[in-house]
């Protein structure tokens, strides 16, 4: 398959993987490994934030107001394609989609908010669907090293799988796409059983203690599992996981210190990006060991 | 369990209120317990998610409204996921927050879950994307004893470019003001 033969893909990055935000490592490596094995992506111009929890939580047609806007700004530059990275807002992206497609009479409203025709016929996918929809064989043919022993617990979340009869993407309690991934890269997934276990999203400053316990129990198993490494694809899970690992350790009393990994970043190390061009300098547990994995 | 419900809430069909409102059958539900069985935050929550759904069954609007439980859900969606009856459980519990935020009942315990969301809105009108930097003070404003927490977080934060002093202004912001007005 040659790259260049290929349209290129609308990039949605949303508001928490980009520069000077909370996990902006995510959009880094993403970039960054996109560059070295494409599809080629090119941000959506002037996107807006998707409203996240805070807006399907509290307004319904403003949640859809909100994501709706950035799929007919895609659509009017003529994406067939649209990434969105973090799983909230390809959750909210693609349940809007559907919501509108379902209501004539939300469909109308939110247009009249937006200011904007909505079609309704851009595809929209997260990370994981575009590396095994178009990578994994540039993975393989531009692999460059393979991690020594390195075992790593691929933690899914809510919000790539969840609700599957609206996401339609792989098993909502069993999902393996992450661990072909894991796989590629020449690292070890381990089998264990909170993969798709909620960390708590979006509580992490008003329900700090529901986090807490939450990643206790993720960190936990992960760790008892046998994993070196734990690695995500959503920034609220990195964030809970990575950024509170220290307070979860101290709220219950034991050592855990288990990197976090973006799937991108081992990606990329897998291909030998420097790791700060990853990002991987940007984390709170360091990720030393696992890019001496790589070495 | 004792509650309250009065006369007027029984005579009323809140369950079809509900259906109108966002397409969710609750009288499908026959109240197996399979969504409580797998909420990971049931735990922390006064009533479990398949009673809250029993409330709108039976017309307890008052309860249902001002219950904890509906801030508590964290929108994992493993209950919609399991529902032998596909009832869309954590889509109602969208529904019931949105309907109790309208009739001015929120539970004032869970006040930093819908405080958290005032300041997140707040940022994406003014600014038409999160600066989280700025989302947070609103926050810890108006919720000051949260203002302690995380005060070794913030500033790592901050020192490894993970926040940002200058806010994430878009071009369309004014349109996406607009959107807000007219989905008040």
């Amino acid at each position: 398959m040659q790259i260049e033969e290929r349209t290129k893909i609308g990039y949605y990055p949303g508001c928490a993987i980009t520069m000077g935000s909370s996990s902006e490592e995510y959009g880094t490596s993403v970039l960054r490994v996109s560059e070295e094995i494409g599809p080629e992506l090119e941000e959506i111009h002037d996107w807006n934030c998707c409203g996240a929890s805070s807006a399907h939580a509290t307004n319904h047609k403003l949640s859809t107001a909100l994501s709706i806007r950035n799929i007919s700004l895609a659509e009017q530059s003529g994406f067939k394609e649209i990434l969105a990275p973090c799983p909230m807002c390809s959750q909210r992206l693609i349940i809007s989609q559907k919501d509108v497609a379902d209501d004539e009479k939300l469909k109308k409203d939110v247009e009249d908010a937006i200011e904007m025709p909505c079609n309704g016929d851009v595809k929209i996918i997260n990370y994981l669907e575009l590396i095994k929809n178009y990578c994994m064989d540039e993975i393989a043919e531009k692999k460059k090293k393979t991690p020594k022993d390195l075992k790593v617990a691929c933690y899914y979340g809510c919000l790539l799988l969840r609700p599957p009869k609206v996401l339609k993407f792989d098993d909502p309690e069993n999902p393996t796409s992450m661990e072909e991934i894991v796989e590629a890269t020449g690292a070890i997934p381990v089998d264990w059983e909170l993969k798709t276990n909620c960390c708590g999203g979006g509580f992490t400053l008003s329900r700090t203690d529901v986090v807490l316990k939450l990643t206790n129990d993720i960190l936990e198993c992960a760790v008892d599992a046998g994993a070196d490494a734990i690695a995500v694809a959503c920034p609220m899970c990195h964030a809970n996981l990575d950024m509170r690992q220290k307070k979860i350790e101290k709220e219950y009393n034991r050592k855990f210190d288990i990197p976090v990994v973006y799937i991108s970043e081992l990606i990329g190390l897998a291909l030998d990006l420097g790791p700060i061009s990853l990002g991987l300098n940007k984390h709170f547990i360091d990720t030393e060991s696992v890019v001496n994995a790589f070495a | 369990m004792k509650i309250k419900i009065t006369t007027k809430e029984l005579k009323s069909d809140f369950a079809k209120e509900v259906e109108e409102r966002s397409g969710i059958d609750v009288k499908k539900c026959y109240q197996c317990g399979k969504c409580t069985a797998g909420c990971p935050v049931a735990y922390e929550m006064d009533y479990m998610p398949n009673q809250i759904i029993r409330f709108v069954q039976i017309g307890a609007r008052r309860e249902a409204l001002t219950s904890r439980t509906i801030w508590l859900c964290a929108s994992c969606i493993t209950c919609t996921t399991r529902c032998p009856k596909e009832v869309k459980i954590a889509e109602l519990m969208d529904v019931l927050r949105e309907m109790s935020l309208e009739e001015g009942l929120a539970n004032p315990l869970e006040k930093n879950i819908t405080t958290f969301h005032e300041a997140f809105l707040n940022s994406v009108k003014k600014h038409g994307r999160i600066s989280e930097l700025w989302m947070l003070n609103e926050y810890k404003m108006k919720r000051p004893k949260t203002a302690l927490q995380d005060l070794i977080v913030g500033p790592q934060m901050l020192s490894k470019g993970k926040l940002s002093f200058l806010p994430h202004d878009i071009k369309g912001k004014d349109a996406v003001k607009r959107i807000f007005e007219k989905c008040k």
